[in-house]
């Protein structure tokens, strides 16, 4: 069997993306659109805003501290150093979002490898990764989260890596779940017979398969990133000052909270739009790839 | 029933050991291992930590160590804290009622406007109602736990005065009402979140059942539409209601720690982020075993209360 005919179903491929039935379905799914759009403006205020403003994020104007949003060339306040709330907000939302996509590609990945050959290798193999996995799951992520970030070194990339080391299990359940109920089907057995590697069924026959699924929870990954870094960062033991991040903005806003409450308010919210944000793409995504979800 | 049982049980118990061993891993990753406790301490040599790794059995093989560890571990023996010596165990029970006060009153608010939440959007499918509330879920799964605590302190306890800002009862107090007052805002708070997740997942259910065979022959039967919601759907739909619950724990108890330290809540939260500050590890892997155990234990229990309900389940 010649691996270079093209099967039938290449021919609908030739369609342009753009026009695609799941590109399609996105685009009508307002919720989706509108988080695209807000998480789209926060990205580039992110980028850009630093060079816009009049102050920088470690300007100090002690004179100026606890100015309420909306003062003079202050436009989100200052904080208890009179430093711009506005340009930390910013330049934290770099280090954020950039955690957060970070922490995603790196546990699906994660995931996805162990799902890919747990589900692929069954037998033994499969039920130690799965087993393992659910074992994990049995750990409240914010505890071991937290234990892993007080024993390691904490600064941006470690978190990271923390963050992924206790947030692929899902994923991997996901895929391993998908494998399996494609691993008997004809065209893998046709690889098969054609000679293919395991690794080349693996990753070129099964793993594009799953590749829906895979964004979807990939895309509410980043979400729940964002919240664990802004919460783990906010104890303490996250990103650590003079990096600003979300989290760690909101650290000494709890001692002001009766006198200067937008050092509180503003992080949050920024940390909710963007969150909001990821969720509403993720649940487009999935109505946008979800086979099932046409019958409803 | 009988092999559904020993399954189960068999799959708990080989979960359990996973545990175990994902958590002795992790008590060698800290720092200085074991030895953290002594190598903190000012003028300590070498060769004294070397002499104290030898009592302690440190340099044996881990295996040995890990069936040490285990050992003592199933004996209820969980070593002593290092801030004040006492029974790691002990710390740990008594910091329990307050944390299952909290997840206990949280999951019945949540399971009640949850359910009611999740019902009315399924009977009212792609109505206003139903778009707001699944928009709704999904804000209040975006919000973070921790903020939208802090904003509820500044709004009821800063500026309405309306309830206290934290702890659990007031000293001197300590009355029934006293505890209310202090329970309703880290109760709401946790809540929240469970909420959306609750309601999401009731509208699903609810979804999948109506659907069936079953409701169809109970309206042809001439039931009136009350009677075949509560009757034949809601009770079916709350079936996978038990299992999610079990499947929440971990959340719960994510979500109840960070309660516990906006709301300076007295529970295991509380207590672990207490011991991590102090470096105090018997009582940090005391926690966090704790924890593993306790959602592999509420896990268990729920299964077997849907294969109680459900002899669907028992066949399979």
């Amino acid at each position: 069997m010649s691996m270079n005919t093209a099967p039938p179903a290449m021919a609908a491929k030739e369609r342009r993306w753009i026009t695609s039935r799941p590109v399609r379905r996105f685009v009508r799914h307002r919720l989706a659109i509108a988080g695209l759009v807000m998480i789209s403006a926060i990205a580039l205020l992110c980028v850009v805003g630093p060079w816009m403003l009049p102050h920088g994020m470690l300007d100090i104007h002690i004179r100026d501290r606890f100015s309420p949003p909306g003062s003079e060339t202050y436009l989100l306040g200052t904080d208890a150093m009179g430093r711009d709330l506005a340009a930390r907000l910013f330049m934290a939302g770099r280090v954020s979002l950039m955690v957060g996509i970070a922490a995603m590609v790196l546990s699906t990945f994660l995931g996805a490898v162990i799902g890919l050959v747990a589900g692929y290798f069954g037998k033994v193999i499969g039920t130690v990764l799965m087993r393992f996995t659910d074992a994990v799951l049995c750990f409240p992520q914010i505890f071991l989260l937290l234990v892993l970030a007080a024993f390691l070194e904490p600064n941006a990339l470690m978190i990271t890596i923390i963050i992924a080391l206790t947030s692929w299990m899902e994923i991997a359940r996901i895929v391993s779940a998908e494998i399996r109920s494609l691993r008997e089907r004809d065209f893998v057995t046709a690889a098969r017979v054609s000679g293919a590697s395991h690794t080349w069924i693996m990753f070129r026959e099964l793993l594009p398969n799953t590749i829906g699924p895979i964004i979807v929870a990939a895309t509410l990954t980043v979400a729940r990133a964002i919240l664990i870094e802004a919460y783990v960062s906010f104890l303490g033991y996250g990103i650590q000052p003079p990096l600003p991040s979300w989290g760690n903005m909101l650290n000494n806003a709890q001692q002001f909270l009766d006198t200067a409450p937008w050092l509180a308010i503003v992080p949050g919210v920024a940390i909710t739009l963007a969150v909001t944000s990821f969720n509403f793409i993720g649940d487009g995504l999935r109505d946008a790839l979800d086979a099932r979800s046409d019958l409803q | 029933m009988l092999r559904f049982l020993t399954y189960r049980l068999a799959h708990s118990l080989l979960l359990l050991f996973l545990v175990s061993v994902i958590g002795f891993m992790i008590l060698h990753l800290a720092p200085g291992g074991p030895l953290s406790q002594f190598a903190l301490s000012p003028g300590m040599s070498q060769a004294e930590l070397e002499k104290i790794a030898e009592r302690m059995g440190l340099n044996r093989p881990l295996p040995v160590q890990y069936l040490d560890w285990a050992a003592r571990f199933v004996t209820a023996d969980w070593g002593e804290s290092f801030r004040d010596g006492r029974a790691v165990l002990d710390i740990i029970f008594g910091h329990l009622f307050a944390t299952l006060l909290l997840i206990l009153t949280s999951t019945i608010l949540s399971v009640g406007l949850g359910t009611l939440v999740g019902v009315l959007g399924a009977m009212r499918r792609y109505s206003a109602y139903d778009y707001l509330a699944t928009v709704g879920a999904m804000v209040a799964l975006s919000i973070p736990t921790f903020w939208f605590g802090l904003v509820a302190i500044y709004v009821f306890s800063l500026r309405l005065g309306w309830l206290p800002s934290g702890n659990m009862y007031t000293i001197g107090d300590e009355s029934f009402l006293d505890y209310a007052e202090h329970l309703i805002m880290p109760s709401v708070v946790l809540a929240l979140v469970q909420v959306a997740i609750w309601s999401r997942y009731m509208r699903s259910s609810i979804l999948d059942v109506v659907g069936q065979d079953f409701v169809r022959t109970a309206r042809a039967k001439g039931l009136t539409r009350r009677r075949v919601l509560y009757v034949h759907i809601l009770r079916n739909a709350l079936i996978p209601m038990i299992t999610l619950t079990g499947i929440q724990l971990p959340t719960l108890l994510s979500g109840a720690l960070v309660t516990e330290t906006v709301f300076t809540w007295p529970g295991i939260g509380r207590l672990f982020l207490d011991s991590l500050g102090y470096n105090d590890y018997p009582v940090v892997m005391g926690v966090l075993m704790f924890t593993a155990m306790f959602v592999l234990l509420g896990n268990l229990i729920a299964d077997l209360l849907v294969a109680g309900v459900d002899p669907r389940v028992r066949l399979e």
